[in-house]
């Protein structure tokens, strides 16, 4: 456990500035030093575990235009590229990338194999699916009786059914994916643990894409493999992506977004009044909550004036979303959380031509899920006082490790 | 105002979509952004805007009607 005390001072160094910074424990905020530092100023230069330069950037427009500018790569084997635990840069270099982690024409060729599957025509039309989802696993906590707890009960059975459903995996097999993908996520484990995790993932999809080769159906997977472009390595990582980044993220953005209209009832009435602020709220939470804390790394290819910072090639940049998000520059008052603020700027997403591809299926989701956990159980309420609701501080998207509520 | 698109840098994340329909679509197929009018009158023209500034492959620019 580290516990850091930032010293971030105008000239932008902040030696005792650890990265990662420690979770702070409020589900909500991002990391305290983080905050500390942007207090001082927006970017700050520091030093990584393995003694690597890279510039933290808390500010909105900083994150925005690194994240936009192709001159920072989103390439981890690009030398510089940052890591923010050790071993991590070792498993990605024995490791097919996907188009997360490539820059264009690659990126470009592989995502726009996607891209046709995500569209918002597509995923309006798979509302209806989700809603029988989400209105099953309620049922099902409904019957079982409270207190529960809503990250096992709902949080994480809704996203993964929607993607299984999607992406043509077998749900029966969740305790398998769910259990390695928590671990893909951890920075506290050993990367031995790390690497056994990608390996029984990566096998299994790739078993499961011979299967789609051979009996192919209606599912992205199958169509994936079908258009025989892409190396039976390369279609098992865009499987598994797409698997992890499907339920790991949308799971703990209902969990942690259930608790924050908890701990706010004032918002989870008007919401309950007006279910059609529900859309604008979606985005509100995915400002306030940012679930990538950590913030995303990119590296330089070439020296970069970053208003009036020269970020040098080969030098680590992390955009830290979290911060930009509530960044007073862009959104007033970014502290609070008001589900009638137009947060449609956010970077919850990202930014550039890496923002997630599934967000409109993330959005559809989170409206169907929360909206409906609000219309169904009026009387939602925690089971445990909210100081004893248990944050995932090893984990690299924040989240709850369990969500008791009673209804 | 008058809007161009440049596809070739679409990575389909739908964001003008989602601003816009009266103004943009994406591929059924490809999920790159098509656009459905190229002048697109004044009472959509802050939502044009704002579609141009969310759009993150800088695809969008609008020309005209400044403010
Ligand atoms: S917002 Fe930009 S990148 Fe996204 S679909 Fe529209 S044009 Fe393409």
């Amino acid at each position: 456990m580290t516990t850091d005390t930032p010293t971030a001072r105008p000239d932008g160094t902040a030696d005792a500035l650890a990265v990662p910074a420690a979770h702070g424990g409020c589900p909500f905020d991002p990391p305290p030093a983080y905050r500390e530092a942007h207090r001082a100023g927006p970017i700050t230069k520091v030093s990584l575990w393995d003694g690597a330069p890279c510039w933290l950037l808390t500010g909105y427009r900083h994150s925005r235009a690194v994240l936009g500018d192709h001159r920072f790569s989103a390439d981890a084997r690009v030398p510089g590229f940052p890591f923010l635990v050790p071993g991590r840069r070792e498993l990605i270099t024995r490791t097919t990338p996907t188009f997360l982690r490539l820059d264009d024409p690659e990126h470009a060729r592989q995502r726009r194999m996607l891209t046709g599957d995500f569209i918002i025509k597509r995923v309006e039309a798979l509302r209806p699916q989700i809603q029988q989802i989400v209105d099953e696993a309620l049922d099902a906590m409904i019957a079982k009786g409270g207190p529960a707890d809503l990250v096992q009960e709902f949080a994480l059975p809704v996203p993964s059914l929607v993607i299984c459903l999607l992406l043509g995996v077998p749900y029966a097999d969740h305790e398998f994916f769910q259990r390695h993908s928590r671990t893909l996520l951890d920075i506290r484990v050993d990367i031995e643990q790390v690497d056994a995790a990608q390996q029984a993932l990566t096998d299994y999809l790739s078993d499961l894409a011979d299967r789609k080769r051979r009996e192919p159906d209606d599912s992205v997977l199958s169509r994936l493999v079908a258009r025989d472009e892409l190396s039976r390595a390369e279609a098992a990582a865009m499987g598994l992506l797409l698997l992890v980044a499907g339920h790991e993220t949308t799971a703990n953005m209902t969990a942690l977004g259930t608790l924050a209209l908890l701990r706010h009832p004032e918002q989870a009435e008007r919401l309950r009044a007006q279910p059609e602020l529900m859309k604008g709220a979606v985005e509100e939470l995915l400002r306030y909550l940012t679930i990538v804390h950590l913030g995303i790394p990119r590296v330089a290819l070439e020296d970069v004036d970053l208003d009036g910072t020269l970020v040098r090639a080969g030098e680590g940049v992390l955009c830290m979303v979290s911060t930009a998000n509530r960044d007073a520059e862009l959104f007033e008052d970014g502290d609070r959380l008001d589900v009638t603020r137009d947060a449609r700027r956010h970077l919850a997403f990202g930014f550039g031509i890496h923002q997630c591809l599934g967000q409109p299926l993330a959005r559809a989701e989170l409206q169907i899920a929360l909206g409906t956990l609000l219309r169904r159980l009026p009387g939602l309420r925690l089971a445990v006082p909210f100081e004893e609701v248990e944050v995932r501080e090893e984990s690299l998207v924040n989240g709850l490790r369990a969500l008791p509520v009673s209804w | 105002m008058q809007v161009i698109i440049d596809q070739d840098r679409c990575c389909g994340s739908g964001q003008c979509v989602l601003t816009v329909p009266a103004v943009f679509d994406q591929g059924e197929e490809d999920g790159l952004v098509r656009l459905l009018q190229e002048s697109p009158g004044p009472e959509l023209a802050a939502d044009v805007r704002l579609a141009a500034a969310l759009c993150p492959g800088n695809v969008i620019t609008v020309h005209g009607d400044p403010g």
